[in-house]
């Protein structure tokens, strides 16, 4: 009994750690495709940040280690390829995921319409908390009346990034993840036998 | 509610961000060429992947459309050898000139091509970076230039890359020469957010006699960069501080929305 514990628990951190992994993947191919990809700054003037919808995901799935890991190098990731300062882009991200993490039992995770508007929320407030960091040390963003629309495009972005993000995972976790085999009711000493040759 | 690990994570996580934000400049600077380093081989992976197309039509491309663009390119280049020899003979005409008259003697621009591999993904930043570095002789505050006219400085230096702040940045400062009868002086500074192409031109003099269309330039004042690089044409111009001074707003004569080679200045000479 105690070894089959052992191994479930062992299995749940294997289950974990992928998950974690695969935030973590998913994170540093978001910080290069928008670096990469300029599709949404031609067509909408703004790039879309990928980072607070994934944020969403890891805080409403996973543990604050993880939500920890992904703030740290999707912040250190994202700026290391920006003008930030390096370093400013983790406490947006943290400070969205850390209290969604802390209630998450309290928010319906599996509604689209509650991901979307967690991903909103958060898409607003990571920039939003980002500039306000960048002005408090001294810098000076380009910002102006379009950066409004900028922000809404990042919203808007962001807001229907965050239900295709968790579909995504649920899909891998679904297909790439352990998946405990379900128990059936079939015993073999229950088992009933028909026809005439019955030899027990 | 909070449990153990929490405060644990919430400590972690707030000494790595106040020991990131404390480090010196140019370790941050490092750190950031070292770390952005990780996503090379993506980059190379997605610049083959975007060079497929082009190789397979290149491949199925009929031979008498090559031969005809070798005519033209031919003739293009014939043409732009006596354009050259005629260039010279006015370069060699002006050092005549500048010796009689004691002038400094200029020296031709070196130049080095380079590819932009990413842009800045934060949208209250417009820098580059581009595949030359340190290696390559690349150098903090050279201009970087289109043959359309100018894009930015070199804002940081690694080995193999370096970030390129573009005009269109608040980090970026130009002084300027408009190209008119009072070769009026102003400062490049940037527009708007959403304000493509179209840069500001501040602190000139409040009788300044712009017109749309007027060539606007590098005044080579500044330290950094060379006098007489094209910047753009002016767009329209207004009075402010009560016509203390002029605002122009100046049309870009380089495309930074879709930059893909440019060229790093390494040998500029300023006034400084």
């Amino acid at each position: 009994m105690f070894d089959v514990g052992c191994w479930l628990l062992d299995v749940c951190r294997i289950v974990n750690l992928f998950n974690s992994i695969l935030i973590l993947a998913a994170a540093f191919l978001a910080v290069f495709a928008e670096a990469a990809f300029q599709l949404p700054r031609h067509l909408f003037g703004a790039q879309v940040d990928l980072l607070p919808a994934l944020m969403i995901y890891a805080a409403l799935n996973t543990n604050i280690v993880t939500v920890s890991l992904l703030a740290v190098l999707g912040g250190l990731w994202f700026d290391s390829l920006s003008a930030n300062s390096l370093g400013v882009s983790i406490l947006p991200l943290f400070a969205v995921g850390f209290p969604i993490c802390l209630r998450r039992d309290l928010i319906l995770r599996d509604l689209p319409f509650a991901q979307f508007f967690l991903g909103a929320a958060a898409s607003a407030a990571v920039p939003a908390f980002t500039v306000l960091l960048l002005l408090t040390g001294g810098l000076e963003p380009l910002l102006g009346w379009g950066s409004l629309w900028q922000w809404l495009v990042m919203i808007v972005g962001g807001a229907l990034a965050t239900p295709v993000i968790f579909t995504l995972f649920d899909w891998c976790q679904h297909a790439l993840g352990y998946q405990p085999q379900t128990e059936t009711s079939f015993r073999p000493d229950r088992e009933i036998r028909r026809g005439r040759n019955l030899k027990c | 509610m909070f449990k153990q690990k929490h405060y644990l994570a919430l400590g972690a996580v707030m000494l790595v961000t106040v020991l990131l934000l404390s480090l010196p400049s140019r370790a941050v600077s490092r750190l950031k060429l070292g770390i952005g380093g990780l996503f090379l081989p993506l980059f190379g992976a997605v610049n083959a992947a975007r060079q497929l197309p082009d190789r397979a039509a290149d491949a199925v491309l009929p031979r008498g459309e090559l031969l005809k663009e070798i005519d033209d390119l031919r003739r293009e280049n014939q043409e732009s050898k006596v354009r050259q020899q005629q260039a010279d003979a006015i370069a060699r005409e002006n050092d005549q000139l500048r010796a009689l008259v004691g002038w400094q003697r200029q020296q031709p621009w070196k130049l080095k091509l380079a590819s932009v591999v990413l842009r800045d993904p934060a949208n209250w930043w417009r820098t580059v970076q581009i595949d030359l570095g340190s290696r390559d002789g690349v150098t903090t505050n050279l201009p970087v230039l289109t043959a359309d006219g100018l894009v930015g400085r070199v804002s940081s230096v690694g080995y193999t890359r370096s970030q390129v702040v573009l005009i269109e940045d608040p980090a970026c400062r130009v002084s300027a020469r408009v190209l008119n009868s009072a070769q009026n002086l102003g400062v490049i500074s940037p527009g708007g957010p959403m304000e493509n192409s179209l840069v500001n031109l501040s602190y000139l003099s409040g009788n300044a006699n712009l017109k749309p269309g007027q060539v606007v330039v590098t005044s080579g004042e500044g330290g950094i960069f060379p006098a007489g690089i094209p910047i753009g044409l002016i767009a329209d111009s207004i009075q402010v501080e009560f016509g203390l001074t002029t605002e122009a707003r100046v049309k870009l004569s380089a495309s930074l929305g879709s930059l893909d080679k440019v060229w790093v200045l390494t040998n500029p000479q300023v006034s400084q």
